[in-house]
């Protein structure tokens, strides 16, 4: 049905050109008119459409103002996000003057300079006195917007409170986890060559040490097995050959990081709390994120609190910020009961990069305390 | 080549004419252009409604990549990919410098064609070869690349990780490395022919802007096209020979890979590294052709030409010290951070130079709207709207919450996509009668400028409060995030502002069709332009004139210049005084006495 309409669209446009060209072509040859002059008629008309469009524009930005201005993102949910907001109204309202002064100009200009009203035009080269006033002009403002910017942008980065809480947001193909660092506030580490159907997140402990290995001897002996019953069609022997070649490297791997890291003190992994669908966090007090990647890059987008970065496989990214305004208190704010702080993934990871979500709550201390409590530890969950 | 016969194949396919070249690059740009036009159409169907079922999407996507009429995510994400690799490789960076460098070089500065036809002629055939490429891959089992245009890796290294990571990528690979041989051999021939063919008299300090800017960007081509050479094979070598420059710790489909020690990191500096020159690739000339068509229908000389060249050079050398503010949430140091917002923010000085001088050259100016004309105000207009946001994207600390948002589509379509667009139709309209020697049709151009403008920012503008609200870019469907449920109007609106924009390229398609066969004979100076391509006849012909060089006395933009008693124009009766007319005595060139 659509195909029909837009085929019949299509058609219809074409039937209208021609029907326009020959109509013109037959003005022309009446009229005497070219291709080159552009009459007074035309030049007026135009002028006048050039105003029209230019008010209408704004007429456009006005409306769009008024009837979306209100889906905008709400206040700021964290600190630096006050000043973020600052720093924004003053660059937009900076912008906006830009836009609108200037707009105006090439209006007046396109209406006031045109061939009928303006027959002569006035030989001018250049003016050094105005084109350094509209050179310092600008350089003034941007230092200024340079300045606020960068200081901005440096207590966002640069001043990381000591006594943040650690939480880690682990990104794959299509989801989020969220681990705490549990009372020592301190993660466990992590490997990719330790991540298993038990352990998603690769997390190291002795117990998930020795798990991985076994499950490498498993999957050895299993792909060993399936070579001797080759088949045509499936997998060849090469194929099977190089996933046993894979397999030991990365067995191997494991075993010399166990072998290295005999003093490490693996329990630090063990208070750790993994949380999918949601996480909590307490409001007023400082969060660090460290934020990891299983497979491709993604990224931890959190607009209500002015918070990214993305997740780089091979590398630990971090952010920090302080929530300020509770979900419970935000539901009134924004007088929406089912308002939800939002953790989204906002670089192209694949089919379901536009589903990639988590909720966060944040809530008063004594609330998180209560909700994490329950949580599981990392090593209670592992031998359930 | 002179004296030989032509052949129907020396003359319209392997043509070693600059002129010919430059009509080939338009036509495969323009068709290229289509192509990616209605890509976009078929995601914006789905973005305005989301899921829902279009016979269309299924008439050219098929069953496989629209089952029952509605869009595969992964086929949605490849119609992105390959609608924005084709607009800004194959539009605006071959299709417009390609067709307008070819075109103007030679002919502006009074040289018999380009410095090497042959290697011309080839930087023509590879840009062929690479369209062709593109096309093909969008006809592989598992679909075309799909990692957006930037082709981040892992997700473009990694087959396991999106369908459109398999072939398509390889020939996405295959197509661009040809497309950057097309651009240098190009770029190479554009500089040497500059420097070394201008015409008697034709000092740089007398070079229209337009070759000013077309020069600008191929020395930017030339030095930052390389990187992405290098970017590209190294991807190669990652996704072919097991090398791990940018892989590292990845464990995807239930196996961990043996690459360590690799980074995702690496490609982006490489990619930007080129990436941002790029843009300027794309919108120097187009600023080039802007003032051209100002100042000639205007009627005045283009205000502040030195400032204006001063500014072209400004861009040129700031944009290669940039490219980290498309990395501000990479996980870079937050300090080099600081250091990509003042070198980016310092571009707006030179951008707002140019602005204004434009908005002073229109100044006391006697305008004919021709629709040339009426698109370089459209360009100017635009340079304006999407310039301005770029000063909230430059700052590090406002990048956070609008890095890949609708904020950042909305700011580049409009400063870069827009203003070089506009620039291109304004050149189209322009030249046409030099490149065809026929006019294009008038009335057809007016309704091609009105519904292309307004589209243009009914399609572009409202995304800026998408982005405000948070909505990511390249997302499928908003419908999984209640709050954006209020915004879904804004998408409907952009869709359907973007499908009357494209029909209205028909038009366009039609006139250029029509006027190239059926158009009215052009007259060999219609505008009453200063420049030497309006002094070759109307005719191509080898060598551009007839009998000797043009020898060139005075700048390009002596229009409405007074006589010396001020009673009438320098030539009695004549607005504008070409570029091969002797300078009078006492006469400065470039003043107004």
């Amino acid at each position: 049905m659509t195909a029909l309409l837009l085929s019949l669209v299509i058609i219809l446009g074409i039937v209208a050109i021609v029907q326009m060209l020959r109509v013109f072509d037959l003005s022309n040859s009446l009229k005497g008119e070219d291709e080159i002059q552009v009459n007074n008629q035309e030049t007026n008309n135009i002028r006048w459409a050039f105003v029209v469009f230019f008010l209408g524009f704004f007429a456009f930005f006005i409306y769009l103002v008024v009837a979306f201005g209100d889906q905008l993102l709400p206040v700021s949910a964290s600190e630096h996000g006050v000043e973020y907001d600052w720093l924004m109204n003053f660059n937009m309202i900076i912008i906006t003057i830009v836009f609108v002064v200037t707009h105006i100009i090439l209006m007046v200009f396109v209406v006031k300079y045109a061939k009928t009203v303006s027959p002569k035009a006035t030989f001018v080269t250049h003016n050094n006195r105005l084109e350094l006033i509209w050179t310092t002009t600008p350089a003034i403002v941007l230092t200024i917007i340079i300045i606020y910017g960068i200081s901005t942008w440096n207590s966002m980065t640069m001043d990381k409170p000591k006594d943040s809480i650690n939480i880690e947001l682990y990104a794959r193909q299509f989801d989020w986890t969220a681990r705490y660092a549990g009372e020592d506030n301190t993660l466990g580490k992590a490997n990719y060559r330790m991540i298993s159907a038990t352990n998603a997140l690769g997390i190291i402990n002795k117990n998930t040490i020795d798990e991985r290995l076994n499950q490498y001897d498993e999957k050895l002996q299993e792909l060993e097995e399936s070579r001797a019953k080759v088949y045509p069609g499936g997998a060849s022997d090469e194929d099977i050959l190089e996933q046993i070649k894979l397999v030991k490297k990365n067995r191997a791997a494991v075993v010399q990081y166990k072998e290295q890291s005999k003093t490490e003190n693996f329990d630090v992994a063990n208070d750790d709390i993994i949380t999918k669908v949601e996480f909590h966090i307490p409001v007023n007090k400082s969060v660090n994120f460290s934020i990891r990647s299983q497979d491709v890059i993604h990224s931890a987008f959190m607009p209500h609190f002015r918070a990214q970065m993305n997740a780089v496989p091979g590398v630990i990214t971090s952010l920090y910020f302080t929530p300020i305004v509770t979900t419970k208190e935000m539901k009134e704010i924004t007088g929406n009961p089912d308002f939800e702080y939002l953790l989204l993934c906002n670089k192209i990871c694949g089919a379901a990069h536009y589903n990639m979500q988590m909720n966060i709550i944040v809530e008063t201390e004594e609330e998180y305390n209560k909700w994490l409590a329950e949580q599981p530890r990392f090593n209670v969950a592992q031998a359930q | 080549m002179a004296g030989h016969k032509e052949t129907f194949i020396t003359k319209y396919l392997f043509s070693y004419d600059h002129k010919m070249i430059s009509r080939q690059f338009l036509l495969t740009g323009t068709v290229m252009a289509f192509i990616g036009m209605i890509m976009s159409l078929l995601f914006r169907l789905q973005l305005a409604f989301p899921g829902e079922s279009f016979g269309v999407l299924n008439f050219f996507l098929g069953d496989k990549w629209a089952p029952g009429g509605v869009l595969d995510p992964n086929m949605y994400l490849a119609l992105v990919t390959i609608h924005g690799t084709i607009m800004v490789f194959f539009l605006l960076t071959a299709g417009l410098s390609g067709t307008f460098a070819n075109l103007l070089i030679p002919l502006q500065i009074g040289a018999r064609d380009m410095a090497s036809g042959m290697i011309n002629m080839l930087s023509y055939w590879f840009f062929f070869l690479s369209s062709v490429v593109m096309i093909a891959s969008l006809y592989v089992e598992s679909g075309p690349a799909a990692a957006g245009w930037t082709v981040y890796p892992p997700l473009s290294a990694l087959p396991q990780a999106m369908p459109g990571s398999g072939a398509g990528m390889t020939l996405w690979l295959v197509s661009m490395s040809f497309f950057i041989v097309s651009s240098l051999l190009g770029g190479l021939n554009y500089i040497v022919t500059v420097i070394n063919l201008r015409t008697k008299g034709m000092k740089m300090t007398r070079l229209p802007l337009s070759i000013w800017a077309l020069f600008v960007t191929a020395i930017l081509g030339v030095l930052s096209f390389p990187v992405l050479f290098a970017a590209a094979l190294l991807l190669i070598f990652d996704r072919t020979f097991g090398t791990s420059f940018y892989l590292s710790d990845i464990y995807i489909a239930g196996e961990a890979l043996d690459h360590t020690g690799g980074s995702p990191l690496l490609f982006q500096h490489l990619f930007w590294f080129l990436g941002h020159p790029e843009v300027y690739i794309i919108l120097l000339p187009a600023l080039g052709i802007t003032s051209e068509v100002i100042s000639t229908n205007a009627r005045k000389p283009i205000f502040g030409y030195r400032a204006m060249v001063g500014s072209i050079l400004a861009i040129g050398f700031l944009s290669f010290i940039v490219w980290g503010h498309h990395m501000f949430i990479t996980g870079m140091n937050p300090f080099v951070g600081a250091v990509f917002t003042f070198t980016t923010l310092l571009i707006a000085i030179p951008s707002a130079v140019k602005a204004f001088n434009y908005l002073s050259t229109l100044w006391k100016g006697s305008i004919r709207y021709t629709p040339a004309m009426m698109f370089a105000i459209a360009m100017v207009s635009t340079f304006i709207t999407g310039g301005v946001t770029g000063i909230i994207l430059a700052d590090a600390a406002l990048d956070v919450n609008l890095h890949d948002t609708y904020f950042v589509v909305a700011h580049f379509h409009i400063v870069m996509g827009l203003s070089a667009v506009m620039a291109m139709f304004a050149g189209v309209y322009h030249w046409f009668p030099k490149m065809w020697g026929r006019m294009l049709n008038k009335k057809l151009g007016y309704v091609h400028f009105w519904i292309t403008f307004i589209c243009a920012y009914g399609v572009f503008f409202p995304q800026h409060f998408q982005g405000l609200a948070g909505v990511p870019r390249r997302y499928y469907a908003n419908t999984e995030f209640p709050i954006f449920d209020g915004l879904s109007d804004i998408s409907l609106m952009v869709t359907i502002f973007a499908m009357i924009g494209g029909l209205a390229q028909l038009i366009f398609a039609f006139n250029l069709i029509y006027s190239m066969f059926k158009g009215p004979k052009a007259p060999q100076n219609p505008w009453s332009a200063n420049t030497l391509e309006w002094t070759t006849p109307v005719e191509h012909i080898h060598g551009n004139w007839p009998g000797d060089l043009p020898v060139v006395h005075r700048w390009a933009y002596d229009f409405s210049k007074p006589s010396k008693d001020g009673t009438d124009y320098r030539i009695p009766g004549q607005d504008f005084v070409p570029q091969t007319v002797p300078l009078e005595e006492g006469e400065i060139d470039g003043e107004g006495h």
